[in-house]
């Protein structure tokens, strides 16, 4: 019941919101994993950033991704809970980490195990809108735990114009999705970052991109 | 289904088809016997075209209004595509989002065929209202330029392009040949076809630049050679679409083939202040949807004009 109202949710709604209202110019398609699972990593200035993220895969393989939310964000009332777990299908992550709490990559840990694509914007927050801000490390802890699986980089400018934090009326511009290269496990949790943060930035520089103040 | 449509345009709908057809098996024959050169960008460019066609045709057989809903979605394309280029500023968000809401209002007056009002719409009342509108907001930073941006953006996009929209709800009965629908087709085939033409004499002659300092790749022979071909295909199928005499149809071939060049032109001016190749990559092979609809910027509203001055 939940899945067939997360496919009419996608279909019917997310795939003309994405297409038709805002318009994506996606570069290097071919790049995106085939199947799960894997590990999509994006720059985040919006709520349409996961939406833009889930309809760049063909509807079929909508029951394997998850994006990766703040549970202190999106389970802060029933209705929001409900539908953030149920209709996006969102991995809850405890944003706080407090010792008692366990492992607080536990519940993506497992998504990964059974094969999920999984989304998460390792910068914490939508922040200011179209800047890049420093990406936190939990996602190397996550990487390294999981070296075997794919991690894609995915940059994302516009989205940020159309609907930025704190807004509620949507904006149509064209966006831009760069799908970087994977990038595999090197073993050092700093200099994995670096790179990651290098790949974010090379495709942050492929784009020209209008001043926007 | 097709009874809004006079033969006439009926048949040249079967003859757009019939020329795309002939160009995909020239570009799939020049393919299959140059197979040192890459010719994807062509393929791809002939793909968009029979799509292009595909929904453009596909909505002139189902009603006149399924052109109007067409031509308005054109224009939203066309203006997201512009506001996306060009700097705008953070606080006119709500700005830009009442001149998207303008688009279905204009439209609304075309289907209508309500000419006073769609005279003046954009000119006029969002021509005043947008600016009124970011002067509530307060912000004065940027306010001349994004002002004038924008307006500039409504009057190619929404207005200009929308002529061509206007064209189907003409009088039927001062055309009989082809009613609106076969102005606005003369129009929009006229003008593509030109761009082609003058793209395939540069081509073949091409050595004496026009403007180097906007478009280097435009030349005097491409612009000469294909004004001339344009002209000569205007006289040869005005009478099956159009109410011109032989002379009239001579002038409106002038004024595609040159204002086709100057709205070409005018979009490259746009694109190599902001610094960019292509306006999008809506259009595969082609670019952006800025780079197919340049030359009707112009044409349209030039060549609506003209048909209403001489016959309605």
């Amino acid at each position: 019941m939940h899945s067939f109202l997360r496919f009419l949710f996608f279909l019917v709604i997310v795939r003309p919101l994405a297409l038709i209202v805002i318009g994506l110019n996606v570069r290097h398609r071919a790049r995106l994993p085939k199947a799960g699972p894997a590990l999509i990593v994006a720059n985040h200035n919006s709520h349409l950033d996961t939406l833009v993220l889930i309809s760049l895969f063909p509807l079929h393989q909508l029951p394997h991704i998850r994006p990766v939310a703040a549970v202190d964000y999106f389970l802060r009332n029933r209705l929001l809970a409900w539908f953030a777990l149920n209709v996006i299908g969102i991995v809850p992550l405890q944003r706080e980490i407090k010792a008692s709490a366990g492992d607080p990559l536990a519940a993506a840990s497992a998504a990964l195990q059974q094969g999920a694509i999984l989304i998460l914007f390792p910068e914490g927050s939508r922040g200011e809108p179209e800047r890049l801000s420093r990406f936190k490390s939990g996602v190397a802890h996550l990487a390294k735990r999981h070296p075997q699986v794919p991690v894609v980089p995915i940059f994302l400018h516009g989205l940020g114009k159309s609907l930025p934090k704190g807004e509620a009326l949507l904006v149509p511009f064209f966006c831009d999705v760069f799908v970087g290269e994977t990038l595999p496990w090197n073993g050092d949790k700093q200099a994995w970052m670096s790179a990651l943060d290098g790949a974010m930035q090379a495709l942050a520089s492929e784009g020209k991109f209008a001043v926007w103040e | 289904m097709m009874a809004h449509l006079t033969t006439n345009v009926r048949w040249a709908l079967v003859g757009v088809a019939g020329v795309l057809l002939l160009a995909t098996l020239v570009v799939w024959l020049i393919a299959a016997t140059h197979r040192d050169k890459d010719y994807s960008e062509l393929k791809l460019r002939t793909r968009s075209w029979w799509v292009m066609i595909g929904i453009f045709a596909g909505a002139m057989l189902l009603s006149p209004l399924a052109s109007v809903v067409f031509f308005a979605f054109v224009s939203f394309l066309a203006l997201k595509e512009y506001l996306s280029l060009i700097p705008t500023r953070r606080a006119d968000r709500r700005v830009l989002f009442w001149a998207y809401l303008a688009i279905p209002i204009h439209y609304y007056w075309v289907a209508t065929g309500w000419y006073g009002m769609f005279i003046i719409f954009i000119p006029v009342y969002m021509f005043l209202l947008l600016p009124l509108r970011m002067v509530i907001i307060g912000e004065t930073e940027g306010f001349l330029r994004a002002a004038g941006t924008l307006h500039w953006g409504m009057m190619t996009t929404v207005f200009s392009l929308s002529h061509m929209a206007f064209l189907l709800v003409l009088p039927a009965d001062k055309n009989p040949a082809g009613a609106g629908a076969g102005l606005m087709l003369y129009l929009v085939f006229l003008t593509q076809f030109n761009d082609v033409a003058q793209y395939t004499w540069g081509k073949l002659l091409g050595k004496h630049k026009v403007i180097p300092k906007v478009s280097p790749k435009k030349t005097w022979e491409g612009l000469i050679g294909g004004n001339l071909t344009t002209l000569g295909l205007a006289v040869l199928i005005a009478p099956y679409l159009t109410p011109f005499s032989l002379y009239e149809a001579a002038g409106a071939g002038l004024i595609i083939g040159v204002f086709g060049f100057i709205g070409d032109v005018t979009i490259s001016a746009l694109k190599r202040d902001l610094g960019v190749k292509d306006s999008g990559s809506l259009l595969p092979g082609h670019g952006g949807i800025l780079d197919r609809i340049d030359s009707l910027t112009y044409t349209a509203p030039l060549f609506f004009h003209y048909v209403y001055f001489l016959h309605y």
